[in-house]
């Protein structure tokens, strides 16, 4: 199951290029991933501790090289949010003007290479995967793009080409740091054999993959290539990125680096508090600078990705549990933003804030599904935004927590909650210039999202919904597996 | 927990309102009277479940579970069914009724009624879940999400550039309190390693060892209620608040969430009343608030301002009376303010309506004949705001200031002066409003309001009326008594109160304009142009700094970084006569092999 669930993307991308009806064999497999994404779900036993749907084709035995895939909560949940974001961003793609063949082969591939990136047990294709998928999302930039698209191009495969090298170093390094006879490229045998890994070792990979890993999760000050990207992406190619595939970079700190460097992660926390407060503190006040829609939504995805660090730094179960849950829920928050701000821009020609206005009035269910997007990005009850924050701000405000003082972890809560104030004052701030106000003369005739285009908002909105209310659902899937990661439980 | 009749009851008043809204947002907004009657019927049917709780002796009900990780974080979804509990029910699905049916014939031609109704719904929701929950965490959630639905109702005319910028700027003060909440949320948790009320009240001690930890805990959880209170130095969001349809102003921002701070003291008031200092910080801004708000209210031209800096005003009572350790008399004038307010403000909404959305009370005049009924309600509910015997804000006002007379000389001396600025701005209100001759056209030819909306106005103004007596009140909540009966306070409070009535009566008879001016006070202080100036120049300026060090610094720097550290490749490259993205693939490749070669051959 598992392995036609990684497939299925990859082999409708390989239909669509051969010549199948590009459309319909992309929504067709989409939505037969989620389904089998679901199907996985349901029948997930949370009360094992390994890996389940293990599937594996040994490529050489005397280096412990296969192709595995297998899953456990925190990886279910990673596919599940990549099935859900792919069949959205498929669904919202219009027509394409030129080579749409290719522009939905694309799309498949971003989603293929995602999922089995979350899905592989072998460090190979763990990273194979994810090129796999950084390649398309390139492409769909500079060829379909709008602005300047060939500059956010460049740009992006400039940086995410150096990103991945200094992550393929550091995983290069990863595997030599183990003694000989224990080498192996198996993820759960990695972990089994951590113990082995020397801690100067343990430092300079992990820096390695903090690095790595933080430029393709634009870590500050590593985050530029972000907001030009996602400004000159096609809409579904930023939902795709900013959705799902960004998710790569965190999915494989708590894949990789949390639970196999732990004296590495202890000795770069201090460094990693400073940055992850740079994308909440500095980025947010960038983010309120913004003058367009798309920079600004592109800007707060990066801002955002800030609180999903500060779960990871807090090395507590509580905190990361809640970092995998924040990175289901801004998957599927920033997937809705962008699919309307395309919707807007496709309309209106123009995402500049000043020159919008009073859109609500005209498009009411554009400005329903955006409204909900906007608050579930800033973290109100009921989304399930809300509920992975508030598990990140117990979790890292308990890490090293006394009576008596204030220590980093305290301080860094105290300022990453005032990013929540930050983050309402950027989104109800572009809210209010784009959908309230007098309507613009200029845009009495747009109409709004046709009944077609509400159903995939609105199946964004559900699953937010859905889980805001019942956390618990994810809860308990991903608990488990962060349950071996750390001896201590998070209360005295 | 076993579910059965008794223990989902509490639910049913909690979810029906949800169910209503979900319904509306879901199905029914093309049909804007079925929306209506779907919402009115959900409250209408959540005041008969509180009542069927508050006859309960015994009332229990179901717990769920929101998170739970074993040993590490547990939030239940509780209910607290004690009295404070069911009392503000009964308060909030009572009052809520009424204005959900006022509000059939103040928002009968709306575009937006649908959206209107599913927003009071989800209101409803969220205040209910204020109310029940017993915990920390639960509360907070509620909390936010009444903040939400303010938002939208205060929006609700989102086309009118002053209502969506209200509703903004109410949220977002709100954040700002929010922000205080939480941080003071997470000390406490951190210390008892608990969120639930019940379990942190044994363990006070813990909190108790350190008493800088614990003020500041207090006082962190005490700026959740001063923003969602409106007191000083958040107040400034509630007066542009009045940007939203009347009945909103009535139900949110007059009788239930601007109480819902005071609420929120009570119910946490075994770890507030821990600390002195900060006991004493919420006293001062309570009375500071009362006494600021009351002079603002003096200079006012807007009927829908004075009321809502009489809002203010009067929460600033009921926060002082929560710095001086007594919640019953902070509840008491909860309790009876939530009537004569809400019904003051229905009043208004008629009036208002009646004379096309008119609100410059110098336009008005002479409305006592046109609109009898009105007025008639109008003046019960402003004979029990300046606390004119028998009416109930005379027994709540006076609870009161007899508690600060026996705490605190100072901050009594303050809240008798506020009694007397009270009476003079009410009055004046009244004078200028309802008597002498119209000064418009709207106000010469307006008629009284339908029954859907006197009908409430009636019901109200016989709240307002017995609302104080102790026969009624203790039916419903601990009435506090004096310990030894005291003559100084009432009549120093009457005498306030008919010195304040009788200035007014003087000044304003037969006025056609303003008769005096004091800037300073008409332009309230300048808090808003203060907090402008001081957004101006620390946001925005750092936003602005930032995005430039974000566009010229660290974007170019990092370019430059960039080509230069990949000018090697980059000629490489050229060399081969590939262009980018091609290269990328062949980088890529080229990684595979490095993969390789270092795992394999060494």
């Amino acid at each position: 199951m598992l392995l036609l669930l990684v497939l299925a993307p990859i082999f409708a991308a390989l239909a669509i290029i051969l010549g199948a009806p590009p459309r319909k064999t992309a929504l067709g497999a989409s939505i037969f991933s989620l389904f089998l994404a679901l199907l996985a779900l349901r029948q997930f036993e949370e009360s094992r501790r390994s890996f389940q749907y293990v599937i594996s084709f040994p490529i050489s035995t005397e280096w412990h090289f296969s192709f595995t895939l297998g899953l456990d909560g925190l990886s279910l949940v990673m596919v599940l949010l990549a099935t859900i974001v792919t069949v959205a961003a498929i669904w919202f793609t219009d027509k394409i003007d030129k080579h749409e063949h290719a522009f939905y082969a694309c799309l498949l591939l971003i989603s293929g290479g995602a999922i089995g990136a979350f899905a592989s047990l072998d460090l190979f294709f763990f990273y194979a995967f994810h090129e796999l998928a950084l390649i398309p999302t390139f492409l769909l930039i500079g060829i379909w793009g709008s602005g300047n698209r060939s500059a956010a191009a460049w740009k992006i495969t400039i940086y995410l080409a150096i990103g991945s090298f200094i992550l393929l170093l550091g995983l290069i390094l990863l595997y030599q740091s183990l003694p000989a006879p224990v080498r192996t490229f198996d993820l759960r045998a990695l972990k089994a054999a951590a113990g082995q890994i020397p801690p100067d070792a343990q430092r300079n990979i992990y820096l390695l993959l903090l690095i790595g890993f933080g430029i393709l999760i634009s870590l500050f000050p590593f985050h530029t290539w972000a907001p030009e990207a996602y400004a000159s992406a096609p809409a579904p190619a930023a939902m795709l990125h900013a959705g799902v595939l960004k998710k790569f970079g965190l999915y494989g700190l708590l894949r990789l680096a949390v639970p196999l460097l732990p004296a590495g992660a202890q000795y770069w926390s201090g460094l990693l508090i400073a940055l992850l407060l740079g994308n909440i503190i500095y980025i947010g006040l960038v983010t309120i600078a913004q003058k367009r829609l798309d920079w600004m939504l592109g800007y707060s995805s990066v801002m955002h990705m800030g609180y999903i660090f500060l779960g990871i730094a807090s090395a507590n179960a509580l905190g990361t549990i809640g970092a995998a849950t924040l990175m289901f829920a801004h998957g599927l928050s920033i997937a809705l933003l962008f699919a309307i701000a395309g919707e807007i821009r496709k309309r209106t020609g123009t995402l500049v804030l000043e020159d919008l206005g009073g859109l609500a009035k005209v498009m009411p269910f554009a400005g329903l599904a955006f409204g909900f997007g906007a608050f579930a990005a800033i973290g109100l009850p009921g989304f399930a935004n809300f509920a992975a924050e508030i598990m990140v701000f117990f979790g890292a405000f308990r890490n090293g927590w006394d009576i008596e003082h204030f220590h980093t972890f305290q301080i860094a809560t105290v300022l990453a909650l005032w990013g929540v104030v930050i983050s309402a004052v950027y989104m109800l701030r572009a809210y209010r210039s784009v959908f309230m106000g007098a309507p613009n003369e200029r845009w009495n005739q747009l109409v709004d999202l046709r009944i077609g285009l509400r159903l995939p908002a609105t199946m964004l909105i559900a699953v937010s919904l859905w889980f805001g209310f019942f956390p618990q659902q994810i809860v308990r899937v991903v608990a488990p597996a962060f349950r071996t990661y750390f001896k201590t439980a998070a209360l005295p | 927990m076993n579910f059965t009749i008794n223990t989902t009851l509490p639910w049913y008043v909690l979810l029906l309102p949800l169910a209503s809204a979900a319904l509306i947002t879901l199905f029914t907004r093309r049909w804007k009277t079925l929306s209506s009657f779907i919402s009115v019927a959900a409250v209408i049917a959540s005041f008969i479940c509180s009542w069927m709780i508050f006859r309960r002796t015994d009332p229990s009900a179901a717990e769920l579970s929101w998170i739970d990780i074993a040993g590490v974080f547990k939030v239940p979804l509780g209910l607290v069914l004690d009295n404070l509990s069911r009392t503000m029910l009964l308060i909030v699905s009572g009052v809520g009724a009424l204005i959900h049916i006022y509000s059939l014939g103040y928002m009968r031609d709306d575009d937006g009624k649908s959206r209107y109704f599913a927003a009071l719904s989800l209101f409803m929701f969220a205040m209910f879940g204020i109310v029940l929950a017993n915990n920390f965490v639960m509360l907070f959630i509620f909390w936010e999400l009444v903040g939400f639905t303010s938002y939208v109702l205060i929006g609700h005319w989102f086309t009118r550039a002053a209502a969506a910028d209200a509703a903004k700027k109410a949220f977002l003060t709100n954040r700002i309190g929010d922000f205080g909440f939480m941080l003071g949320i997470l000390m406490v948790w951190s210390a008892t390693g608990s969120i639930v009320f019940d379990d942190i009240a044994p363990k006070m001690s813990i909190l108790t060892s350190n008493s800088g930890y614990l003020t500041a805990t207090a006082l962190l959880i005490f700026c959740g209620a001063v923003g969602k209170s409106a007191q000083f130095p958040l107040h400034v969001w509630l007066p542009d608040a009045m940007e939203g349809p009347t009945p909103v102003s009535a139900l949110i921002h007059a009788a239930t969430m601007v109480a819902a701070g005071v609420y929120m003291l009570a119910r946490v008031g075994f770890l507030i009343q821990a600390s002195q200092t900060a006991l004493l910080v919420i006293a001062w801004i309570g009375v500071f608030t009362a006494i600021m708000a009351a002079l603002i209210a003096t200079q006012q031209s807007d009927i829908k301002r004075i009321l809502a800096y009489s809002t203010l005003s009067q929460l600033g009572y009921m926060i002082m009376a929560v710095g001086l350790s007594s919640n019953e008399a902070a509840m008491f004038h909860l309790f009876t303010h939530a009537f004569f307010k809400a019904l003051l403000f229905l009043g208004a909404g008629s009036v208002i309506l009646m004379l096309h959305h008119e609100q410059d009370i110098w336009k008005m005049g002479g409305l006592a004949k046109k609109l009898p009924i009105t007025f008639l309600t109008f003046a019960v509910g402003s004979l029990a705001l300046i606390g004119c015997p028998p009416f109930s804000g005379f027994f709540s006002k006076d609870a009161v200031l007899a508690l600060a007379f026996e705490h605190n000389m100072s901050i009594f001396a303050v809240a008798v002066f506020t009694a007397f600025l009270t009476a003079f701005y009410v009055m004046r209100l009244m004078v200028v409003v309802f008597f002498g001759k119209p000064r418009s056209d709207a106000a010469r030819s307006s008629d009284e309001s339908p029954f859907v909306m006197t009908g409430p106005l009636i019901v109200l103004a016989m709240l307002a009326f017995i609302g104080g007596f102790t026969f009624f009140a203790r039916n419903f909540l601990v009435v506090p008594h004096e310990k030894e009966m005291n003559m100084v306070v009432p009549a120093l409070a009457l005498f306030a109160m008919l010195a304040g009535s009788a200035l007014a009566i003087f000044v304003y008879r037969n006025r056609t304009a303003e008769a005096f001016h004091v800037d300073l006070v008409r332009r309230r202080f300048y808090f808003d142009e203060l907090y402008t100036w001081l957004i101006n120049a620390t946001q925005e300026f750092l936003a602005r700094l930032s995005a430039f060090i974000d566009r010229w610094i660290i974007d170019a720097g990092a370019i430059r970084g960039l080509s230069g550290g990949t000018w090697g490749i980059g000629a490489l490259l050229r060399l081969a006569q590939i262009g980018n993205l091609q290269a990328y693939s062949f980088l890529f490749g080229l990684g595979i092999v490095a993969v390789i070669y270092f795992a394999v051959l060494r």
